[in-house]
């Protein structure tokens, strides 16, 4: 159930101001100039204790990434050090050459790529498709399918996964990639949320469009979804991250390492080499990569996706 | 005509529908159902399954494995959601303010949320190595004899809190950064022409009118906690002789390890009746606690 509805918003001004009505009922209109907290030294003093604190903040959530970065450059010997060394000396970047070669990390790589990329076009796909008939669609029981679609987000995965395994089985799909991509072609989620962006959307463009004789595949295709790329965009982001991180059913269902998504892979790698921190974080850093890459070009996208969903890693 | 233009509609709605019923169906509803089934069966995979009834629902009752995993679980809901939601509620407020370089920050405090949990885990396994640790050298650093963590039965679990803790500490902030800023300046200058203080302020305006995203917060937050596994797998296993197991674990390996696949589907659908009883209670509670403006 991880779309609970986000916190209604209030549809307030942010910037209050005596020509916003809902600040009519104040008595004294308030000076909109002024700044919110105090002013001058003070105001300088609080911004300044603030940015400490945001920075020691922002000091504990990258220390991680950079301790990890450190430790895959290091040798052995610097590994258990005291005191321990932020900067490797020697640098050791052939630890990422010893990962590749012992593990197919090149292989991982390329099967969460495929796993995410056919995960999250269908996933939009199918989405999309299911959004249009709910929101543009009359047909009998719409409404009560509607909701079977509601109680669906209600749904753990990890409730799921025993029969989904036993089904997989029973399909000849274990240890393949139909095995870990089909469970993950539809999501009652990504139905929800384009629902809700196709109701946005105004009528006029469709109706002219009817009107010249086209059909709802044609309005669907050639008006609907070029209108809907934000909402679109936002949950291709959010079925490509749960794609990349997912964990627990790429570990259920496959067993040979040649099929292994990076994160189970990475775990393996763990098992294998379970004090060589620096070969482990040379692994965790190459499977890092990629995620961060997405997240840093399409910062406000990730972002929002994410709170819009309450998604978990 | 009528008949055959409803028969279309009926077509045309099976054609957009059918690609996303179908695997829903076959991936999501019917497995559901089907662990129901299975829950009252005795099987390993391997032979035939045979009946048990609610055989499996009265072993869970009996189960000290079972009930230690509720126990841990419960005290990951107790470290973990104050710590996560009173820091995440903390940078919120600082980043609510007039101040350059918010988008850094944000982008920042967001970026363990982005992060596959397996290279989270082993972040903070290796950060909490009891021997070569990087934060036992600090604690060493402030005369702070550092325990064992992961390796300690005592603090598996308080180690597991803190890595996830820290992770979700964007997603929270993010949350309640956005309830921040939805609620109208208005009330704080109203506030302030009848004398309200600093603190005033808070206590009246900005905790009532965030406790519809603090509610959000701590729906999101439970739900999670019961199922939390990814962590549990890779930081500790589940021990040191299962001191930090967990339920999602226990599922994991009854069916996959141990054969026990009727027992690990009975122990899905209680897990999945405790989510659902509890988000219901909460809806229920909210009531009491959260204002709407």
């Amino acid at each position: 159930m991880r779309s609970v509805q986000a916190p209604p918003t209030l549809t307030l001004p942010r910037e209050g101001g005596g020509n916003s009505p809902a600040a009519a009922w104040v008595e004294e209109p308030p000076t909109p100039t002024l700044p919110r907290k105090g002013g001058g030294s003070k105001f300088q003093l609080h911004h300044g204790i603030l940015y400490v604190l945001l920075a020691v903040g922002s000091v504990v959530m990258l220390f991680p990434f950079l301790w990890m970065v450190a430790t895959s450059l290091k040798v052995d010997q610097q590994l258990f050090t005291t005191p321990p060394q932020l900067i490797p000396s020697p640098f050791a970047p052939e630890n990422y050459k010893t990962v590749i070669d012992a593990f197919p990390v090149g292989q991982f790589l390329i099967n969460s790529v495929i796993v995410a990329a056919f995960s999250t076009t269908l996933q939009v796909l199918t989405s999309a498709m299911a959004a249009y008939a709910f929101a543009r669609l009359r047909f009998r029981g719409r409404d009560a399918l509607f909701l079977v679609y509601l109680a669906t987000l209600m749904i753990p995965f990890q409730a799921t996964i025993v029969p989904l395994f036993v089904e997989m089985r029973f399909l000849g799909f274990v240890n393949s990639y139909p095995g870990l991509i089909l469970p993950t072609i539809a999501s009652a989620f990504g139905t929800f949320l384009l629902r809700q962006a196709f109701l946005g959307l105004p009528y006029e463009l469709e109706e002219a469009a009817f009107m010249d004789g086209a059909s709802h595949w044609t309005v669907f295709r050639r008006i609907v979804l070029p209108l809907s790329k934000p909402a679109l965009a936002t949950f291709a982001i959010f079925a490509f991250m749960a794609s990349w991180n997912s964990f627990l059913w790429p570990l259920v269902v496959i067993s040979s390492q040649n099929l292994m998504t990076l994160p189970v892979g990475l775990a393996n790698l763990h098992g294998r080499y379970s004090t060589a921190w620096n070969l482990v974080m040379a692994g965790a850093t190459i499977s890092v990569i990629p995620i961060l890459a997405v997240y840093i070009a399409a910062q406000k996208q990730v972002i929002r996706s994410v709170a819009l969903s309450g998604i978990k890693g | 005509m009528v008949g055959q233009s409803r028969l279309r509609r009926g077509l045309v709605a099976a054609m957009f529908l059918g690609p996303s019923l179908l695997p829903l169906a076959l991936f999501t509803l019917g497995p559901m159902a089907a662990s129901l089934v299975i829950s009252l069966l005795r099987w390993d995979l391997l032979r035939p399954p045979r009946w048990k009834g609610l055989g499996n629902y009265a072993l869970l009752l009996n189960d000290p494995d079972f009930h230690a995993a509720i126990q841990h679980t419960l005290f990951f809901i107790g470290g973990y959601l104050p710590l996560v939601f009173i820091g995440g509620l903390l940078i919120a407020l600082g980043l609510n303010q007039r101040i350059r370089g918010l988008s850094f920050f944000r982008t920042v405090y967001f970026l363990p949320v982005v992060t596959s949990w397996v290279v989270v885990a082993f972040m903070w396994r290796w950060l909490l190595n009891p021997n070569s640790g990087i934060v036992n050298y600090l604690l060493g650093l402030v005369g702070i004899h550092g325990p064992g963590w992961w390796t300690d039965p005592a603090w598996a679990m308080p180690s597991i809190i803190l890595a996830t803790a820290w992770k979700d500490l964007g997603f929270v902030m993010m949350i309640l950064l956005a309830g921040l800023q939805a609620i109208p300046e208005d009330y704080y200058e109203a506030a302030a022409v009848d004398g309200a203080g600093r603190w005033a302020k808070f206590r009246y305006i900005t905790l009532p009118l965030l406790s519809p995203a603090s509610f959000f917060v701590v729906v999101i937050s439970l739900i999670n906690g019961f199922q939390i596994f990814d962590q549990v797998y890779v930081m500790t296993g589940g021990g040191p002789v299962g001191a930090s197991s967990v339920v999602v674990l226990q599922i994991v390996q009854n069916a996959f390890s141990f054969g026990l696949v009727g027992y690990a589907s009975a122990m899905s659908w209680v897990l999945f009746a405790a989510i659902l009883l509890i988000t219901l209670v909460q809806f229920q509670l909210q009531r009491r606690w959260v204002t709407y403006a």
